[in-house]
């Protein structure tokens, strides 16, 4: 199939064919990350720049080992040792790091859009890690993938995503992907951490957290950002924890077989109880191994092609 | 304008081919121990599948049978724009095994030489041996089939296609120009 995209900057970007396409093509590489020797000489040659201007570890060090098993060449630019904290501006940086010709901008921005700015301006792929409260294409497509391979297919399947949802890039590009996908997404979180004008995304508010749980195949809890907003929101995480935690009481008003997602790090005792964190039906370390073999997928997909659009 | 074809191999002539494949390597390795069949997808995995059935119904053994994807290890990602890419999937260890890689048609020889550089990588075999329907020539690397099912000299431009069924058995080989 053709993948008529330079860059991967959102869900937005895609339609159902090309997202299954991408799984696809993820479920393929999955295998590498089972052998011996995790290397493949798909991108010999190439050089990745994973370009964090805020803090991760957990996606940064999986784009790191999805170049890494492609043969890729991959450097970590995190923005506190950057001369951005000097004061460059992002394009400047970016210009500079264009210079010396990588292939691919892994960029990571706490700025909503920065990726599309980027890829506006300079000649190499542009893959979108996350910006600011925007879109985190490579975290939705990961869950896709962990659901497609716990329920077999997303179309018709009840999800509920609860939480933070006005802060949350993964809510928005997963919203996104899964009603691509076919699936009904429900919404749950306190009043204050809900936009404004949610339902055009194509969900469904719901009141309360058993309203949300009840029935539902999957169950996608987001993390409460206690450095940030979560303070002001919401009066104590005692209180959050009450009306919008998961635990095993709540939790089975699901289907008896949903599975229990988390795009991590994980409040234990706040959004999710130790009990489901650590029971049966998480697939949170299974979201954690897919995220490899999804971004080997997307920086194949953005390497490969001969004549390729922009978008 | 409508390409000319030709009928190479009808039905009973590809099966023909199989079977003495299948003799062949059953005597050039003196039985099945330690042999395996991988086919690259998706032509050479069901021959492989064919050959597999063909050898058991000699030797009365099931020989392991695996399918090897080479998209990871093709030298044209940045020339080609059908990206789609197959599962490898090989379920025991190649180590110190005899492995037949099937293919339906041989031409420049980089699929091959891309399957070998696969199976190395997922473990060091004895020996690797190649089984292919349809010798077309043309080759662009120093590779060279073990067993033969038709050499057929072709000019560049003309196709080799090998029809299966819905059940992906070979029915037939026809050539294009």
């Amino acid at each position: 199939m053709n993948f008529p995209h330079r860059h991967v900057l959102g869900i937005k970007q895609f339609n159902a064919e090309e997202l299954n396409f991408i799984l696809d093509t993820a479920e393929s590489f999955k295998e590498i990350n089972t052998r011996k020797i995790k290397k493949v000489p798909t991108l010999r040659g190439r050089t990745i720049i994973n370009l964090f201007f805020e803090a991760s570890t957990r996606t940064r060090t999986s784009f790191e080992i999805a170049g890494k098993r492609l043969s890729a060449d991959t450097v970590n630019i995190s923005g506190s040792s950057s001369s951005v904290v000097k004061g460059e501006t992002l394009e400047d940086t970016a210009r500079n790091i264009e210079a010396m010709h990588p292939d691919i901008i892994v960029m990571r921005h706490g700025a909503s859009g920065a990726s599309d700015y980027l890829a506006t301006r300079l000649d190499c792929a542009v893959v979108n890690a996350g910006d600011g409260t925007h879109e985190h294409p490579s975290q939705a497509l990961l869950d896709a993938l962990t659901i497609r391979q716990h329920k077999g297919e997303i179309a018709g399947l009840k999800v509920a995503i609860i939480g933070d949802i006005t802060h949350s890039r993964v809510v928005r590009s997963n919203i996104d992907c899964l009603n691509k996908l076919g699936a009904d997404v429900r919404i749950c979180g306190p009043k204050t951490m809900l936009p404004p004008g949610l339902e055009r995304l194509g969900c469904r508010l719901v009141s309360n957290l058993a309203e949300a749980l009840t029935d539902a195949d999957v169950v996608m809890m987001l993390r409460i950002q206690r450095e940030r907003q979560g303070k002001t929101l919401i009066p104590s995480l005692r209180e959050y924890s009450r009306y919008f935690g998961l635990n095993e009481n709540n939790l089975k008003l699901a289907k008896p077989d949903a599975i229990v997602m988390h795009p991590g790090p994980m409040n234990r005792g706040v959004e999710i109880s130790t009990a489901v964190a650590d029971g049966s039906q998480n697939v949170i370390l299974d979201q954690v191994e897919n995220g490899v073999a999804v971004r080997m997928a997307l920086l194949y997909l953005a390497a490969g092609g001969e004549t390729q659009s922009e978008d | 304008m409508a390409k000319e074809v030709t009928e190479i191999l009808d039905n009973t002539a590809v099966q023909r081919a199989l079977m003495r494949i299948a003799h062949e390597i059953l005597e050039r390795n003196k039985g099945t121990e330690d042999l395996v069949l991988v086919g690259i997808r998706t032509g050479g995995d069901y021959l492989a599948a064919q050959l597999q059935q063909k050898i058991a119904e000699i030797e009365g053994v099931k020989v392991p049978r695996g399918t090897i994807d080479i998209t990871m290890y093709r030298d044209d990602l940045g020339s080609r724009n059908d990206l789609a890419m197959g599962q490898t999937d090989i379920r025991f260890p190649l180590g110190d095994r005899k492995v037949v890689l099937v293919d339906d048609v041989l031409f420049t020889g980089r699929t091959i030489r891309a399957a070998m550089d696969a199976l190395i990588d997922l473990g060091r075999p004895r020996n690797i041996q190649l089984a292919i329907l349809v010798d077309r020539g043309h080759r662009e690397l120093p590779i060279r089939p073990d067993y033969i099912g038709r050499n057929l000299p072709t000019a560049r431009d003309e196709q080799i296609e090998v029809d299966f069924n819905e059940q992906h058995v070979p029915v037939g080989v026809s050539l294009f120009k």
